[in-house]
């Protein structure tokens, strides 16, 4: 089998380490990582826990295939109940620490109660034991990665920890590994830094062995990863312009958010596009991406390198920012740009390094400073609050407020907080662009409809990952389907949150989605894993872990009132593109999803639903 | 008739050199021009022809050789991509 069927539980208020089974039970019906996880949370906690308490607790967790030879088999999640929204939070990334952690021989790592002082965990094989970290706390994620293999003399240690915005409270602070990856949204972060808990630091050499079937696994891998060569998408597209080549697709077909979504265009978008990545900067004749990189064992390698010019006034005077690092992703390229009007490439990149060294969820942060911005406009915040001057387009007031930010300085603390409690008590709370308090990312529901309705019921809050219907809307993968229609939403919504969550819960990248589908993932896992998984299996998988998420928040307290979008969405038309005139049905395709989830006109899974599921 | 032509990632080398730094150029054609006739006189490999807007709308592959372009339009293409 896959999994190492080991859980490490780690209890921070005693500081003991101790190894479990893994619940073998579960495995087969939630599969790994965020399913099974997110069992083990709901089983173990209260959802109306406070999620900054000792109470709640925050899982590191694998999937069967990481650490193994599937593409892309280098995932892990942190899932966690989230500050940011009061609902399940379950952040996946990718990088080298998953495999790292899977390779030492555990399947996840359980946090409970609060260390008395800052510490971090030090893992090495099943030798596993808490070490202090009052030096290291007050430092940057970049920072404690130098230092911890200094420390223990050994730069094949892989490192997840917390900035400073962990630290000082940033209820979208993310946890960072291997300095550029990030289990980004949702605040797990700041749940980790709530436990004074700085940095897990693992050196795996057991590597993963159990494998059912060892030769129909090199057979699936193999077949599997000659899908993705083959597809134009993850051969070609995403290895070459990674994710920011969509910056001028969405542009162009009016759903890009634009100053806080007051516009669905952005006249400068072109500039901080992949095209405008590859080309020769007139400064310094250098462009600002400098090559590709990928994930562990992963064959697509969508990852950004970046390098901005060191005579940037934004980095004159900094050289810690001159050297190369993770590049603009489309996601991050968008909330810190368009979403505030700002259109300078390398100030961009910097914002985004910002993010990296300090540990913040760029999507929040950018949507937020969008809001700050639209107040300063109208006249309700002004300079003397804010610290700085903060029109819109001001790449200057960006990345002092990113610092501001990060290091719980002045109005910085508000902005920590996120945009729905920052325009609430400024009293214009319909300018926070949130579904369940989480800003939503860079995909305007007005102009793809789809994603307006995979934003409102979302998880874990806004977000685009939960069920990416811009593939199909926009992209035409695996077909195309009319992204200004409500026609159909619900069924393609459901259909993308089920196969997602299995992805999810299986250590592969929900990138490979472009070119596979679940029977791509099926016979991998199936050869891996005992229990006989199908294509049809996945998907019952998916739709349980969907289910059970949502009786998580239910009983947290959200009610189907919380599945909406903000007011502006729905009676605010886009001003421009193919959308103008329209703007989101939700409240149409609302109840034809809850129909098709097997839910209560409140959105509740009905009890015939649950049974089916095994809930 | 004056048509905006936008032609992104791997298909940015059919543009001109020119037009190249804004992916972009303003083509003067007849009356009656269809997509796919501008398309054809690119040269562009038919595999790399897959996002096909005319002013932000898909064009479906099988309306390309009988859809005309009217003064003003722009017909912005991409080869397969996705992002996240």
């Amino acid at each position: 089998m896959a999994w190492a069927k080991k859980i490490l539980r780690v209890n921070l208020t005693k500081g003991t380490c101790a190894s479990e089974p893994l619940n073998m039970e579960w495995a087969q019906q939630y599969l790994g990582q965020r399913g099974l996880a997110t069992k083990y949370l709901v089983a173990e906690t209260d959802p109306k826990v406070d999620p900054l308490s000792p109470e709640n607790k925050l899982i590191m967790t694998t999937g069967p295939l990481t650490g193994t030879m599937a593409s892309t088999g280098g995932r892990y999640s942190v899932v966690t109940k989230g500050p940011l929204t009061g609902a399940i939070a379950c952040s996946n990334s990718g990088g080298y620490f998953g495999a790292e952690l899977k390779m030492a021989g555990w399947d996840m790592i359980i946090f409970e109660g609060k260390s008395p002082k800052p510490v971090y965990l030090w893992l090495e094989n099943d030798k596993a034991e808490l070490r202090d970290a009052t030096h290291l706390w007050g430092k940057t994620t970049w920072d404690v990665e130098e230092e911890i293999k200094k420390a223990h003399q050994d730069p094949q240690i892989r490192i997840a920890s917390i900035g400073r915005a962990g630290e000082n409270g940033v209820l979208y602070a993310c946890v960072v590994n291997d300095l550029h990856r990030a289990a980004g949204r949702s605040g797990v972060g700041a749940v980790m830094g709530s436990k004074n808990l700085k940095a897990v630091a693992v050196r795996g050499t057991v590597g993963v062995s159990g494998i059912k079937d060892f030769k129909a696994f090199l057979k699936a891998t193999t077949a599997a990863k000659k899908v993705l060569a083959d597809n134009a998408v993850t051969g070609q597209g995403l290895p070459k312009f990674g994710t920011q080549v969509l910056m001028n697709v969405i542009n162009e077909v009016g759903a890009l958010p634009t100053r806080n979504a007051q516009d669905v265009q952005f006249e400068g978008a072109r500039n901080i596009s992949a095209e405008a990545m590859h080309e020769k900067r007139p400064t310094d004749g250098k462009a600002n991406l400098i090559t590709n990189a990928a994930c562990f064992g992963c064959t697509i390698a969508c990852g950004r390198v970046s390098q901005v010019d060191k005579n940037h006034w934004s980095v004159v005077n900094s050289p810690k920012y001159w050297g190369a690092t993770g590049g603009l992703e489309y996601e991050n390229a968008w909330s810190l740009g368009a979403a505030n009007g700002v259109d300078d490439l390398d100030a961009l990149t910097v914002a985004n390094m910002i993010c990296n060294e300090d540990g913040m969820d760029p999507i929040t942060f950018g949507a937020t400073i969008g809001a700050v911005m639209e107040m300063y406009q109208m006249g309700v915040l002004k300079k003397e609050q804010i610290g700085v001057e903060a029109p819109f387009g001001s790449a200057q007031a960006l990345l002092e407020l990113a610092h501001m930010t990060a290091e719980g300085r002045g109005f910085g603390k508000e902005i920590g907080l996120g945009s729905k409690r920052l325009c609430e008590k400024y009293g214009k709370p319909e300018l926070s662009m949130t579904v369940k308090g989480q800003e939503f990312p860079a995909y305007d529901p007005r102009g793809i409809q789809g994603m307006g309705l995979t934003y409102a019921t979302s998880n874990r809050g806004a977000c685009h990952l939960r069920s990416y219907t811009v593939a199909s809307e926009i992209l035409g993968v695996p077909v195309k389907t009319d992204p200004l229609v409500t026609d159909g939403k619900a069924d393609l919504v459901k259909a993308f949150q089920d196969a997602t969550a299995a992805f999810d819960s299986s250590g592969t990248c929900i990138f490979t989605t472009f070119a596979w589908t679940l029977a791509d993932l099926a016979p991998q896992l199936d050869a891996a894993c005992e229990g006989g998984w199908t294509l049809e299996r996945l998907a019952e998988v998916g739709e349980r872990i969907w289910n059970m998420e949502r009786q998580y928040n239910l009983a947290a307290g959200l009610t189907a009132k919380d599945d909406d979008l903000p007011k502006r969405l729905k009676t605010e038309p886009a001003k421009s593109g193919p959308a103008k005139g329209l703007v989101s049905g939700i409240d149409k395709m609302i109840p034809e999803y809850y129909k098709v989830r097997g839910w209560s006109t409140d959105g509740v899974p009905t009890k015939e639903t649950a049974k089916r599921l095994g809930l | 008739m004056r048509v905006t032509f936008k032609l992104y990632a791997m298909l940015s080398d059919y543009l001109p050199d020119e037009a190249r730094k804004t992916n972009s150029l303003t083509l003067d054609v007849p009356p009656g021009r269809t997509v796919g006739q501008v398309i054809d006189g690119f040269n562009l490999p038919p595999k790399l022809v897959h996002l096909v807007l005319v002013n932000g709308n898909y064009i479906q592959p099988a309306e390309r050789a009988g859809r005309a372009l009217a003064e003003g339009d722009v017909l912005a293409i991409w080869p397969p991509i996705a992002g996240g």
